[in-house]
């Protein structure tokens, strides 16, 4: 299929672009196959390149022959493109429509870009599985890399390769298979290098209304506790929710048959109540009204604020499982694609100062959620202004970014990338030009041939002139724990993505560039004293007196 | 003399939010309630400090197994709540504690015994630091349109005012008189703040004895002369702060509000900020609100918004945009009243004009705002802060208010302010701790009549003796010359809770590490480097033995910022001697630990394991035992 096909009007002069707390500008419009461009061409500063697969949602409307479209992105952004001429207008906006709905993944931007940098190390090849495994096989030989999904046949949201206790082979993790929801047996999530104690996920049971048993799943993840030892099952829904699974086939770890896991269910939302969320907090935050106990209400009405306490209320309470009790988890919702990860992963982020660094962290990213099989095509397909019924669509992976952010908050010092890092995944995890957040799962994306034909966010990500942008100013390494407070006075709207196209951002981020700068200047002072000392101890000795700094 | 029970042991203090307690002694002194954590070492033991003058209840709860409860809650948004032994013990603390904190004179309260071992002339020299007549110097006055006015010398024209009142040259004696007669309480129109480049004057004063029909030409003159006093507008804007339903009411009393056909060029604007009582409703909702256990985020926004705070205090800043843009914008000089015209009115002109002129988002200057509009215009802090035993319906968190919209203008503009939240939290503390002169009493000249200058000490000198704990790092002189005034937002989502004010207590709500403290101990650090890298390069190549002198100095004195340390997590820069320090044992960071966010109960088979001694940094403590 040709672009150019999609394309009725590819230019159009005197449109006039509004934006929120921004200078409106008057250019020419041009539509490409995969972008949205208007330049003012008197001078270049004046210019925006929109992703069409950043729009999440277009409105028209008509002044006589002068129309205007909004246009509604998905990092919440809202902009305005006024059009002399019907005609054109209409031309516009049914081509944008067609180019930001673009069926086929392949004609998706990523397989189009061409990087404008040197690749110096391939974000492909930097989390790969037998790399991340070869660090826990140093602390422990209780656990191995299976290769039972090389051809994703056992599990087809798995990676080819994933840690399993070493007592349990490839014929046994196939019938535990069978027995869990999508063939997602338990597998190791996380590795408690102070205590050994371990955190898994996989899919609920699938016991159904008769109470159907597994042995080889009880000894799986039996063969996880050190003798005489317990540990828990953390289901993320509520035990009415988990009661509902029977019907449908699915269902949860009986005490009878796991007499040594005590089951503990949170109440974690599943996806298409996340999107209803979303929807209504991003409209409660663009509502023009000066009405306070409108917007109390409406923020309240969204359930966000809840759901952020939930999940990070449920990833303290795994931390606590495997930290304060010494007791190793096991974490599962129901297809474990979703509330699982966002669990697991936080728990990590409390207990794990790697997870802190900005490495760390994307590895995180990268064996919590993309190997894990967070299905991110279906689930950002669209955003908040999306009003196609939801179906698949869901800010999970907003959401956990969401909880990052408080802990960020609440310790500011205690890691390596700041808040615009959070605010870059939330963009790039809905429209990219780099392919890392294409694809459902490990399969499809090797399927696509991805590391071949698309770059990686983060070979972008980490070259050092990018990655300082995205470093934390205040950051000291810190080994312990941290705690952070789920007290609702505690967690706070996530400003910077909810609020951030209604305001003006001038005087928060001249606050952080004098912040930087007072660090800076310190680092700077720091090494000017040392370098002194250096040179007044050589003067001391003697043999330093002809030598220069 | 009534009997004192001064020592009570084995009580235990129990966590507001969590499981958690603390036994130790309670100590009964004749200023401070005391608690010493028993059992651990001297230096980790927990201690808090209650003045008597920041209690605000004290409840004796129904026995328990363990003991008689008993619940203390301060003005400073502390609550305590211990659990002592023996019913009798407890009954003795009661009344106790009920005696001392109902002082019934003002010769009773702290800043009359409080020494902090300065000398005659230390302390006037304290009085002295904030002078108001400079201040309108400062702004321009006297000058051709205004002139100081001796009429209140006496305090015969109104004594809720300060003596040395700004008028329009306009205004004669006569007719500031015949005005004060028209105006309740004789709070007649008194300049506040002059915008001298517009020549643009904010007035205030109090409702006209208007009723329903009543007028009075010298009241007609003086708005007159004060719109005539502004050659750059032909109108003055009237601004009633009340909502209009208040305001009606009041005209069936013989008060009410301007009528626009009797005075000649006045814009009036009603602006709807809800009265004492309501204000004071609503704090109390607000903190029973947020001091639930486990409370959820559907009863925290819901509750937020039924009592009503954000609300209030958003109308606050409204009404101060207002006028900043009437004044600043238009030109136009503006009249503000409410009722008496010491609440609101005080709330709106100093809210005003801190948007308008950057030196009040100084320190110094801040303190200069807080003593012309609150306390010389004679905001009645006795009444509202409950310094004596007296009327419950008087006490409102008028000044709380603005203290939390101020909070609120430095979230939005976090360049704009020289000082941190860190001092309105400190001054909030000083204004119920009745240990400073500063806020005692209603007005002027009861202060003077008490001879507070010459038996109490002044806050301000205090505070300033220890400035660098209430710098804002961020701060940006040459931002406000760029930008004086602010224009914040007033959308509603750009209001919040002030956390660290209302939980100022409540370790556990607060961020774990502070990103003000580690900045400011940054700058510290930068500072002392300074200093170290001059010397080293002074000493240059000069003889040996200076160098290795130097050197061996500079190891002791160098600060150094060590990454391992985690940063306190109080924003407490209060803590001084005297204090515990932290303690040794396992910890995760700072303050922060998993059994006391209560994420869940793990009972069951797996008994919780104790958890590390937890170290309580107590705000506000210390200051109170110097």
């Amino acid at each position: 299929m040709e672009f150019a096909e999609l394309i009725k009007t590819p230019r159009v002069d005197g449109v006039v672009l509004h934006r929120p707390f921004m200078p409106t500008v008057e250019g020419t419009l041009c539509l490409t196959g995969h972008h949205l461009i208007l330049s003012s061409r008197q001078d270049n500063t004046e210019e925006l390149w929109l992703l069409h697969s950043n729009i999440d949602y277009i409105e028209k409307r008509f002044v006589g022959s002068l129309g205007t479209i909004i246009v509604k992105c998905k990092d919440l952004r809202i902009i305005q493109l006024d059009i002399p001429g019907m005609e054109e207008c209409l031309n516009i906006a049914s081509s944008i429509e067609a180019l930001s709905t673009l069926d086929s993944v392949s004609l998706m931007y990523p397989f189009f870009y061409r990087p404008m940098f040197e690749v110096v190390e391939d974000g492909w090849n930097m989390f790969l599985p037998e790399e991340a495994f070869k660090e826990i096989e140093t602390l422990t030989d209780e656990w191995r890399l299976s290769s039972v999904n090389k051809d994703f046949g056992v599990c087809p949201t798995y990676p080819q390769l994933v840690a399993v206790p070493k007592a349990v082979d490839d014929d046994t993790l196939r019938k535990v298979a069978t027995f869990r929801h999508g063939g997602r047996f338990p597998v190791l999530s996380y590795y408690h290098k102070k205590n050994g104690m371990v955190m898994m996920r996989a899919g609920q049971p699938l016991t159904g209304t008769n109470g159907r048993r597994c042995k080889e799943d009880e000894k799986l993840i039996n063969a996880t506790l050190r003798p005489g030892k317990r540990g828990y099952i953390i289901d993320t829904r509520a035990i009415n929710v988990a009661q509902q699974a029977k019907a449908r086939g699915g269902g949860f770890e009986q005490e009878a048959s796991y007499p040594q896991w005590r089951r503990i269910h949170k109440a974690i939302e599943r996806y298409n109540i996340l999107q209803e969320s979303l929807i209504k907090l991003v409209e409660a935050c663009n509502d023009q009204s000066q009405s306070m106990d409108r917007w109390l209400s409406k923020l309240e009405a969204s359930n966000w604020q809840t759901h952020v306490k939930e999940i990070v209320t449920t990833a303290c309470l795994a931390a606590q499982c495997i930290d304060r009790e010494g007791a190793s988890v096991l974490v599962h919702g129901t297809e474990g694609t979703d509330s699982t990860l966002q669990v697991t992963s936080l728990a990590q982020i409390i207990l794990d100062p790697c997870c802190r660094t900005m490495r760390g962290f994307q590895s995180l990213v990268e064996r919590e959620w993309l190997q894990a099989g967070h299905p991110f095509q279906q689930r950002c397909a669209q955003s908040a202004y999306s009003n196609s019924k939801a179906r698949l669509e869901a800010p999970v992976f907003l959401l956990f970014l969401d909880c990052v952010w408080q802990v960020l908050r609440q310790f500011p010092c205690s890691f390596q990338f700041n808040e615009h890092f959070l605010v870059l995944l939330f963009e790039h995890a809905y429209a990219s030009q780099f392919g890392t957040f294409l694809g459902n799962n490990a399969a499809e994306r090797l399927k696509l041939k991805l590391p071949q034909k698309t770059v990686s966010l983060w070979s972008w990500v980490n070259r050092p002139q990018e990655m300082e942008r995205f470093l934390n100013p205040l950051y000291e390494p810190n080994n312990l724990v941290i705690w952070p407070s789920v007290a609702p006075q505690s967690l706070l709207l996530w400003e910077g993505v909810f609020l951030r196209w209604n305001r003006s951002s001038k005087c928060l981020d001249e606050a952080y560039d004098e912040m930087v700068h007072i660090i800076e200047y310190n680092k700077e002072l720091q090494s000017k004293v040392n370098a002194l000392r250096r040179q007044l101890a050589q003067l001391e000795t003697g043999d330093g007196l002809l030598e220069t700094p | 003399s009534f009997h004192l029970r001064s020592l009570v042991e084995q009580v235990k203090l129990l966590d507001r939010f969590s499981n958690r307690s603390t036994t130790g002694t309670l100590h009964l002194t004749a200023t401070h309630l005391i608690f010493v954590e028993s059992g651990t070492s001297s230096s980790s033991a927990q201690e808090v400090w209650i003045l008597h003058h920041h209690i605000s209840s004290v409840e004796k709860l129904s026995l328990t197994t363990s003991g008689c409860p008993l619940l203390i809650q301060c003005r400073n948004f502390r609550v305590v709540h211990f659990v002592v032994p023996r019913e009798r013990d407890c009954h003795d603390l009661y009344s106790s504690l009920l005696r001392l904190l109902r002082p019934v004179s003002f010769d009773e309260l702290y800043a009359f015994s409080y020494n902090p071992k300065q000398n005659d002339q230390q302390r006037e020299e304290g009085w002295q630091l904030i002078d108001l007549s400079a201040e309108f110097e400062r702004m321009g006055v006297p000058c051709d349109q205004w002139h100081w006015t001796d009429v209140n010398r006496e305090y015969k024209v109104c004594d809720s005012y300060p003596r040395d009142l700004y008028v329009p040259v306009a205004a004669s004696k006569p007719i500031i008189v015949g005005s004060s007669k028209f105006r309740s309480k004789g709070r007649f129109p008194a300049l506040t703040y002059f915008y001298q480049e517009k020549k643009a004057a904010v007035c205030r004063c109090s409702q006209p004895l208007s009723g329903f029909s009543a007028r009075c030409l010298e009241d007609e003159h003086m708005l007159q002369a004060i719109s005539k006093a502004n050659p750059n507008s032909r109108y003055i804007y009237v601004m009633d702060t009340r909502p209009k339903l208040n305001a009606l009411a009041n005209r069936a009393a013989g008060k009410g509000y301007e009528n626009e056909d009797n005075y000649s060029n006045i814009r009036f604007q009603f602006v709807g900020i809800e009265n004492i009582h309501v204000m004071r409703a609503s704090l109390q909702k607000l903190l029973e609100v947020v001091g639930a256990r486990a409370l959820s985020v559907t009863d925290y926004l819901l509750g937020l918004e039924s009592s009503g705070w954000l609300r209030h205090i958003k109308a606050i800043v409204d009404a101060a945009i207002f006028l900043s843009k009437a004044v600043t914008a238009e030109g136009a000089s503006v009249l503000v009243h409410c009722s008496d015209g010491w609440d609101r009115t005080a709330q709106v002109c100093s809210l005003g004009a801190l948007l308008m002129d950057p030196y009040y988002r100084t320190l110094k200057g801040f303190m200069v705002l807080i003593e012309k509009d609150w306390i010389s215009f004679g905001h009645k802090f006795a009444d509202r802060c409950d310094q004596l035993d007296g009327d419950p319906k008087e006490v409102s968190p008028i000044f709380t208010q603005f203290l939390d919209c101020v909070w609120q203008l430095s979230e939005q503009f976090p360049q704009a302010f020289q000082f941190s939240e860190w001092f309105l939290i400190q001054i909030h503390e000083h204004v119920h701790s009745c240990q400073f002169g500063n806020f005692l009493c209603n007005s002027q000249r009861q202060r003077e009549e008490l001879q507070l200058r010459e038996k109490t000490y002044s806050l301000w000198s205090f505070l300033l003796s220890e400035q660098h704990n209430y710098e804002n790092p961020l701060y940006s002189a040459a931002l406000a010359e760029r930008n004086p005034v602010l224009e914040p937002s007033t959308q509603p989502c750009h209001f919040k809770f002030w956390t660290n004010m209302y939980h100022q207590y409540d370790r556990t709500m607060h961020p774990r590490q502070s990103l003000l403290k580690h900045l400011l101990a940054v700058r510290e650090s930068s500072c002392a480097l300074e200093k170290t890298a001059h010397e080293l390069e002074a000493v240059g190549a000069r003889d040996l033995s200076v160098l290795l002198h130097v050197v061996v100095s500079l190891s002791s004195c160098c600060p150094q910022m060590d990454p391992p340390e985690p940063l306190p997590s109080l924003p407490c820069p209060l803590l001084g001697e005297g204090l515990p320090a932290r303690s040794d044992g396992e910890r995760t960071v700072e303050g922060s630990s998993a059994t006391e966010n209560s994420y869940a109960e793990l009972q069951g088979p797996f008994g919780a394991k104790a958890e590390p001694h937890l170290v309580s940094l107590e705000f506000g403590v210390a200051r109170m035992t110097c």
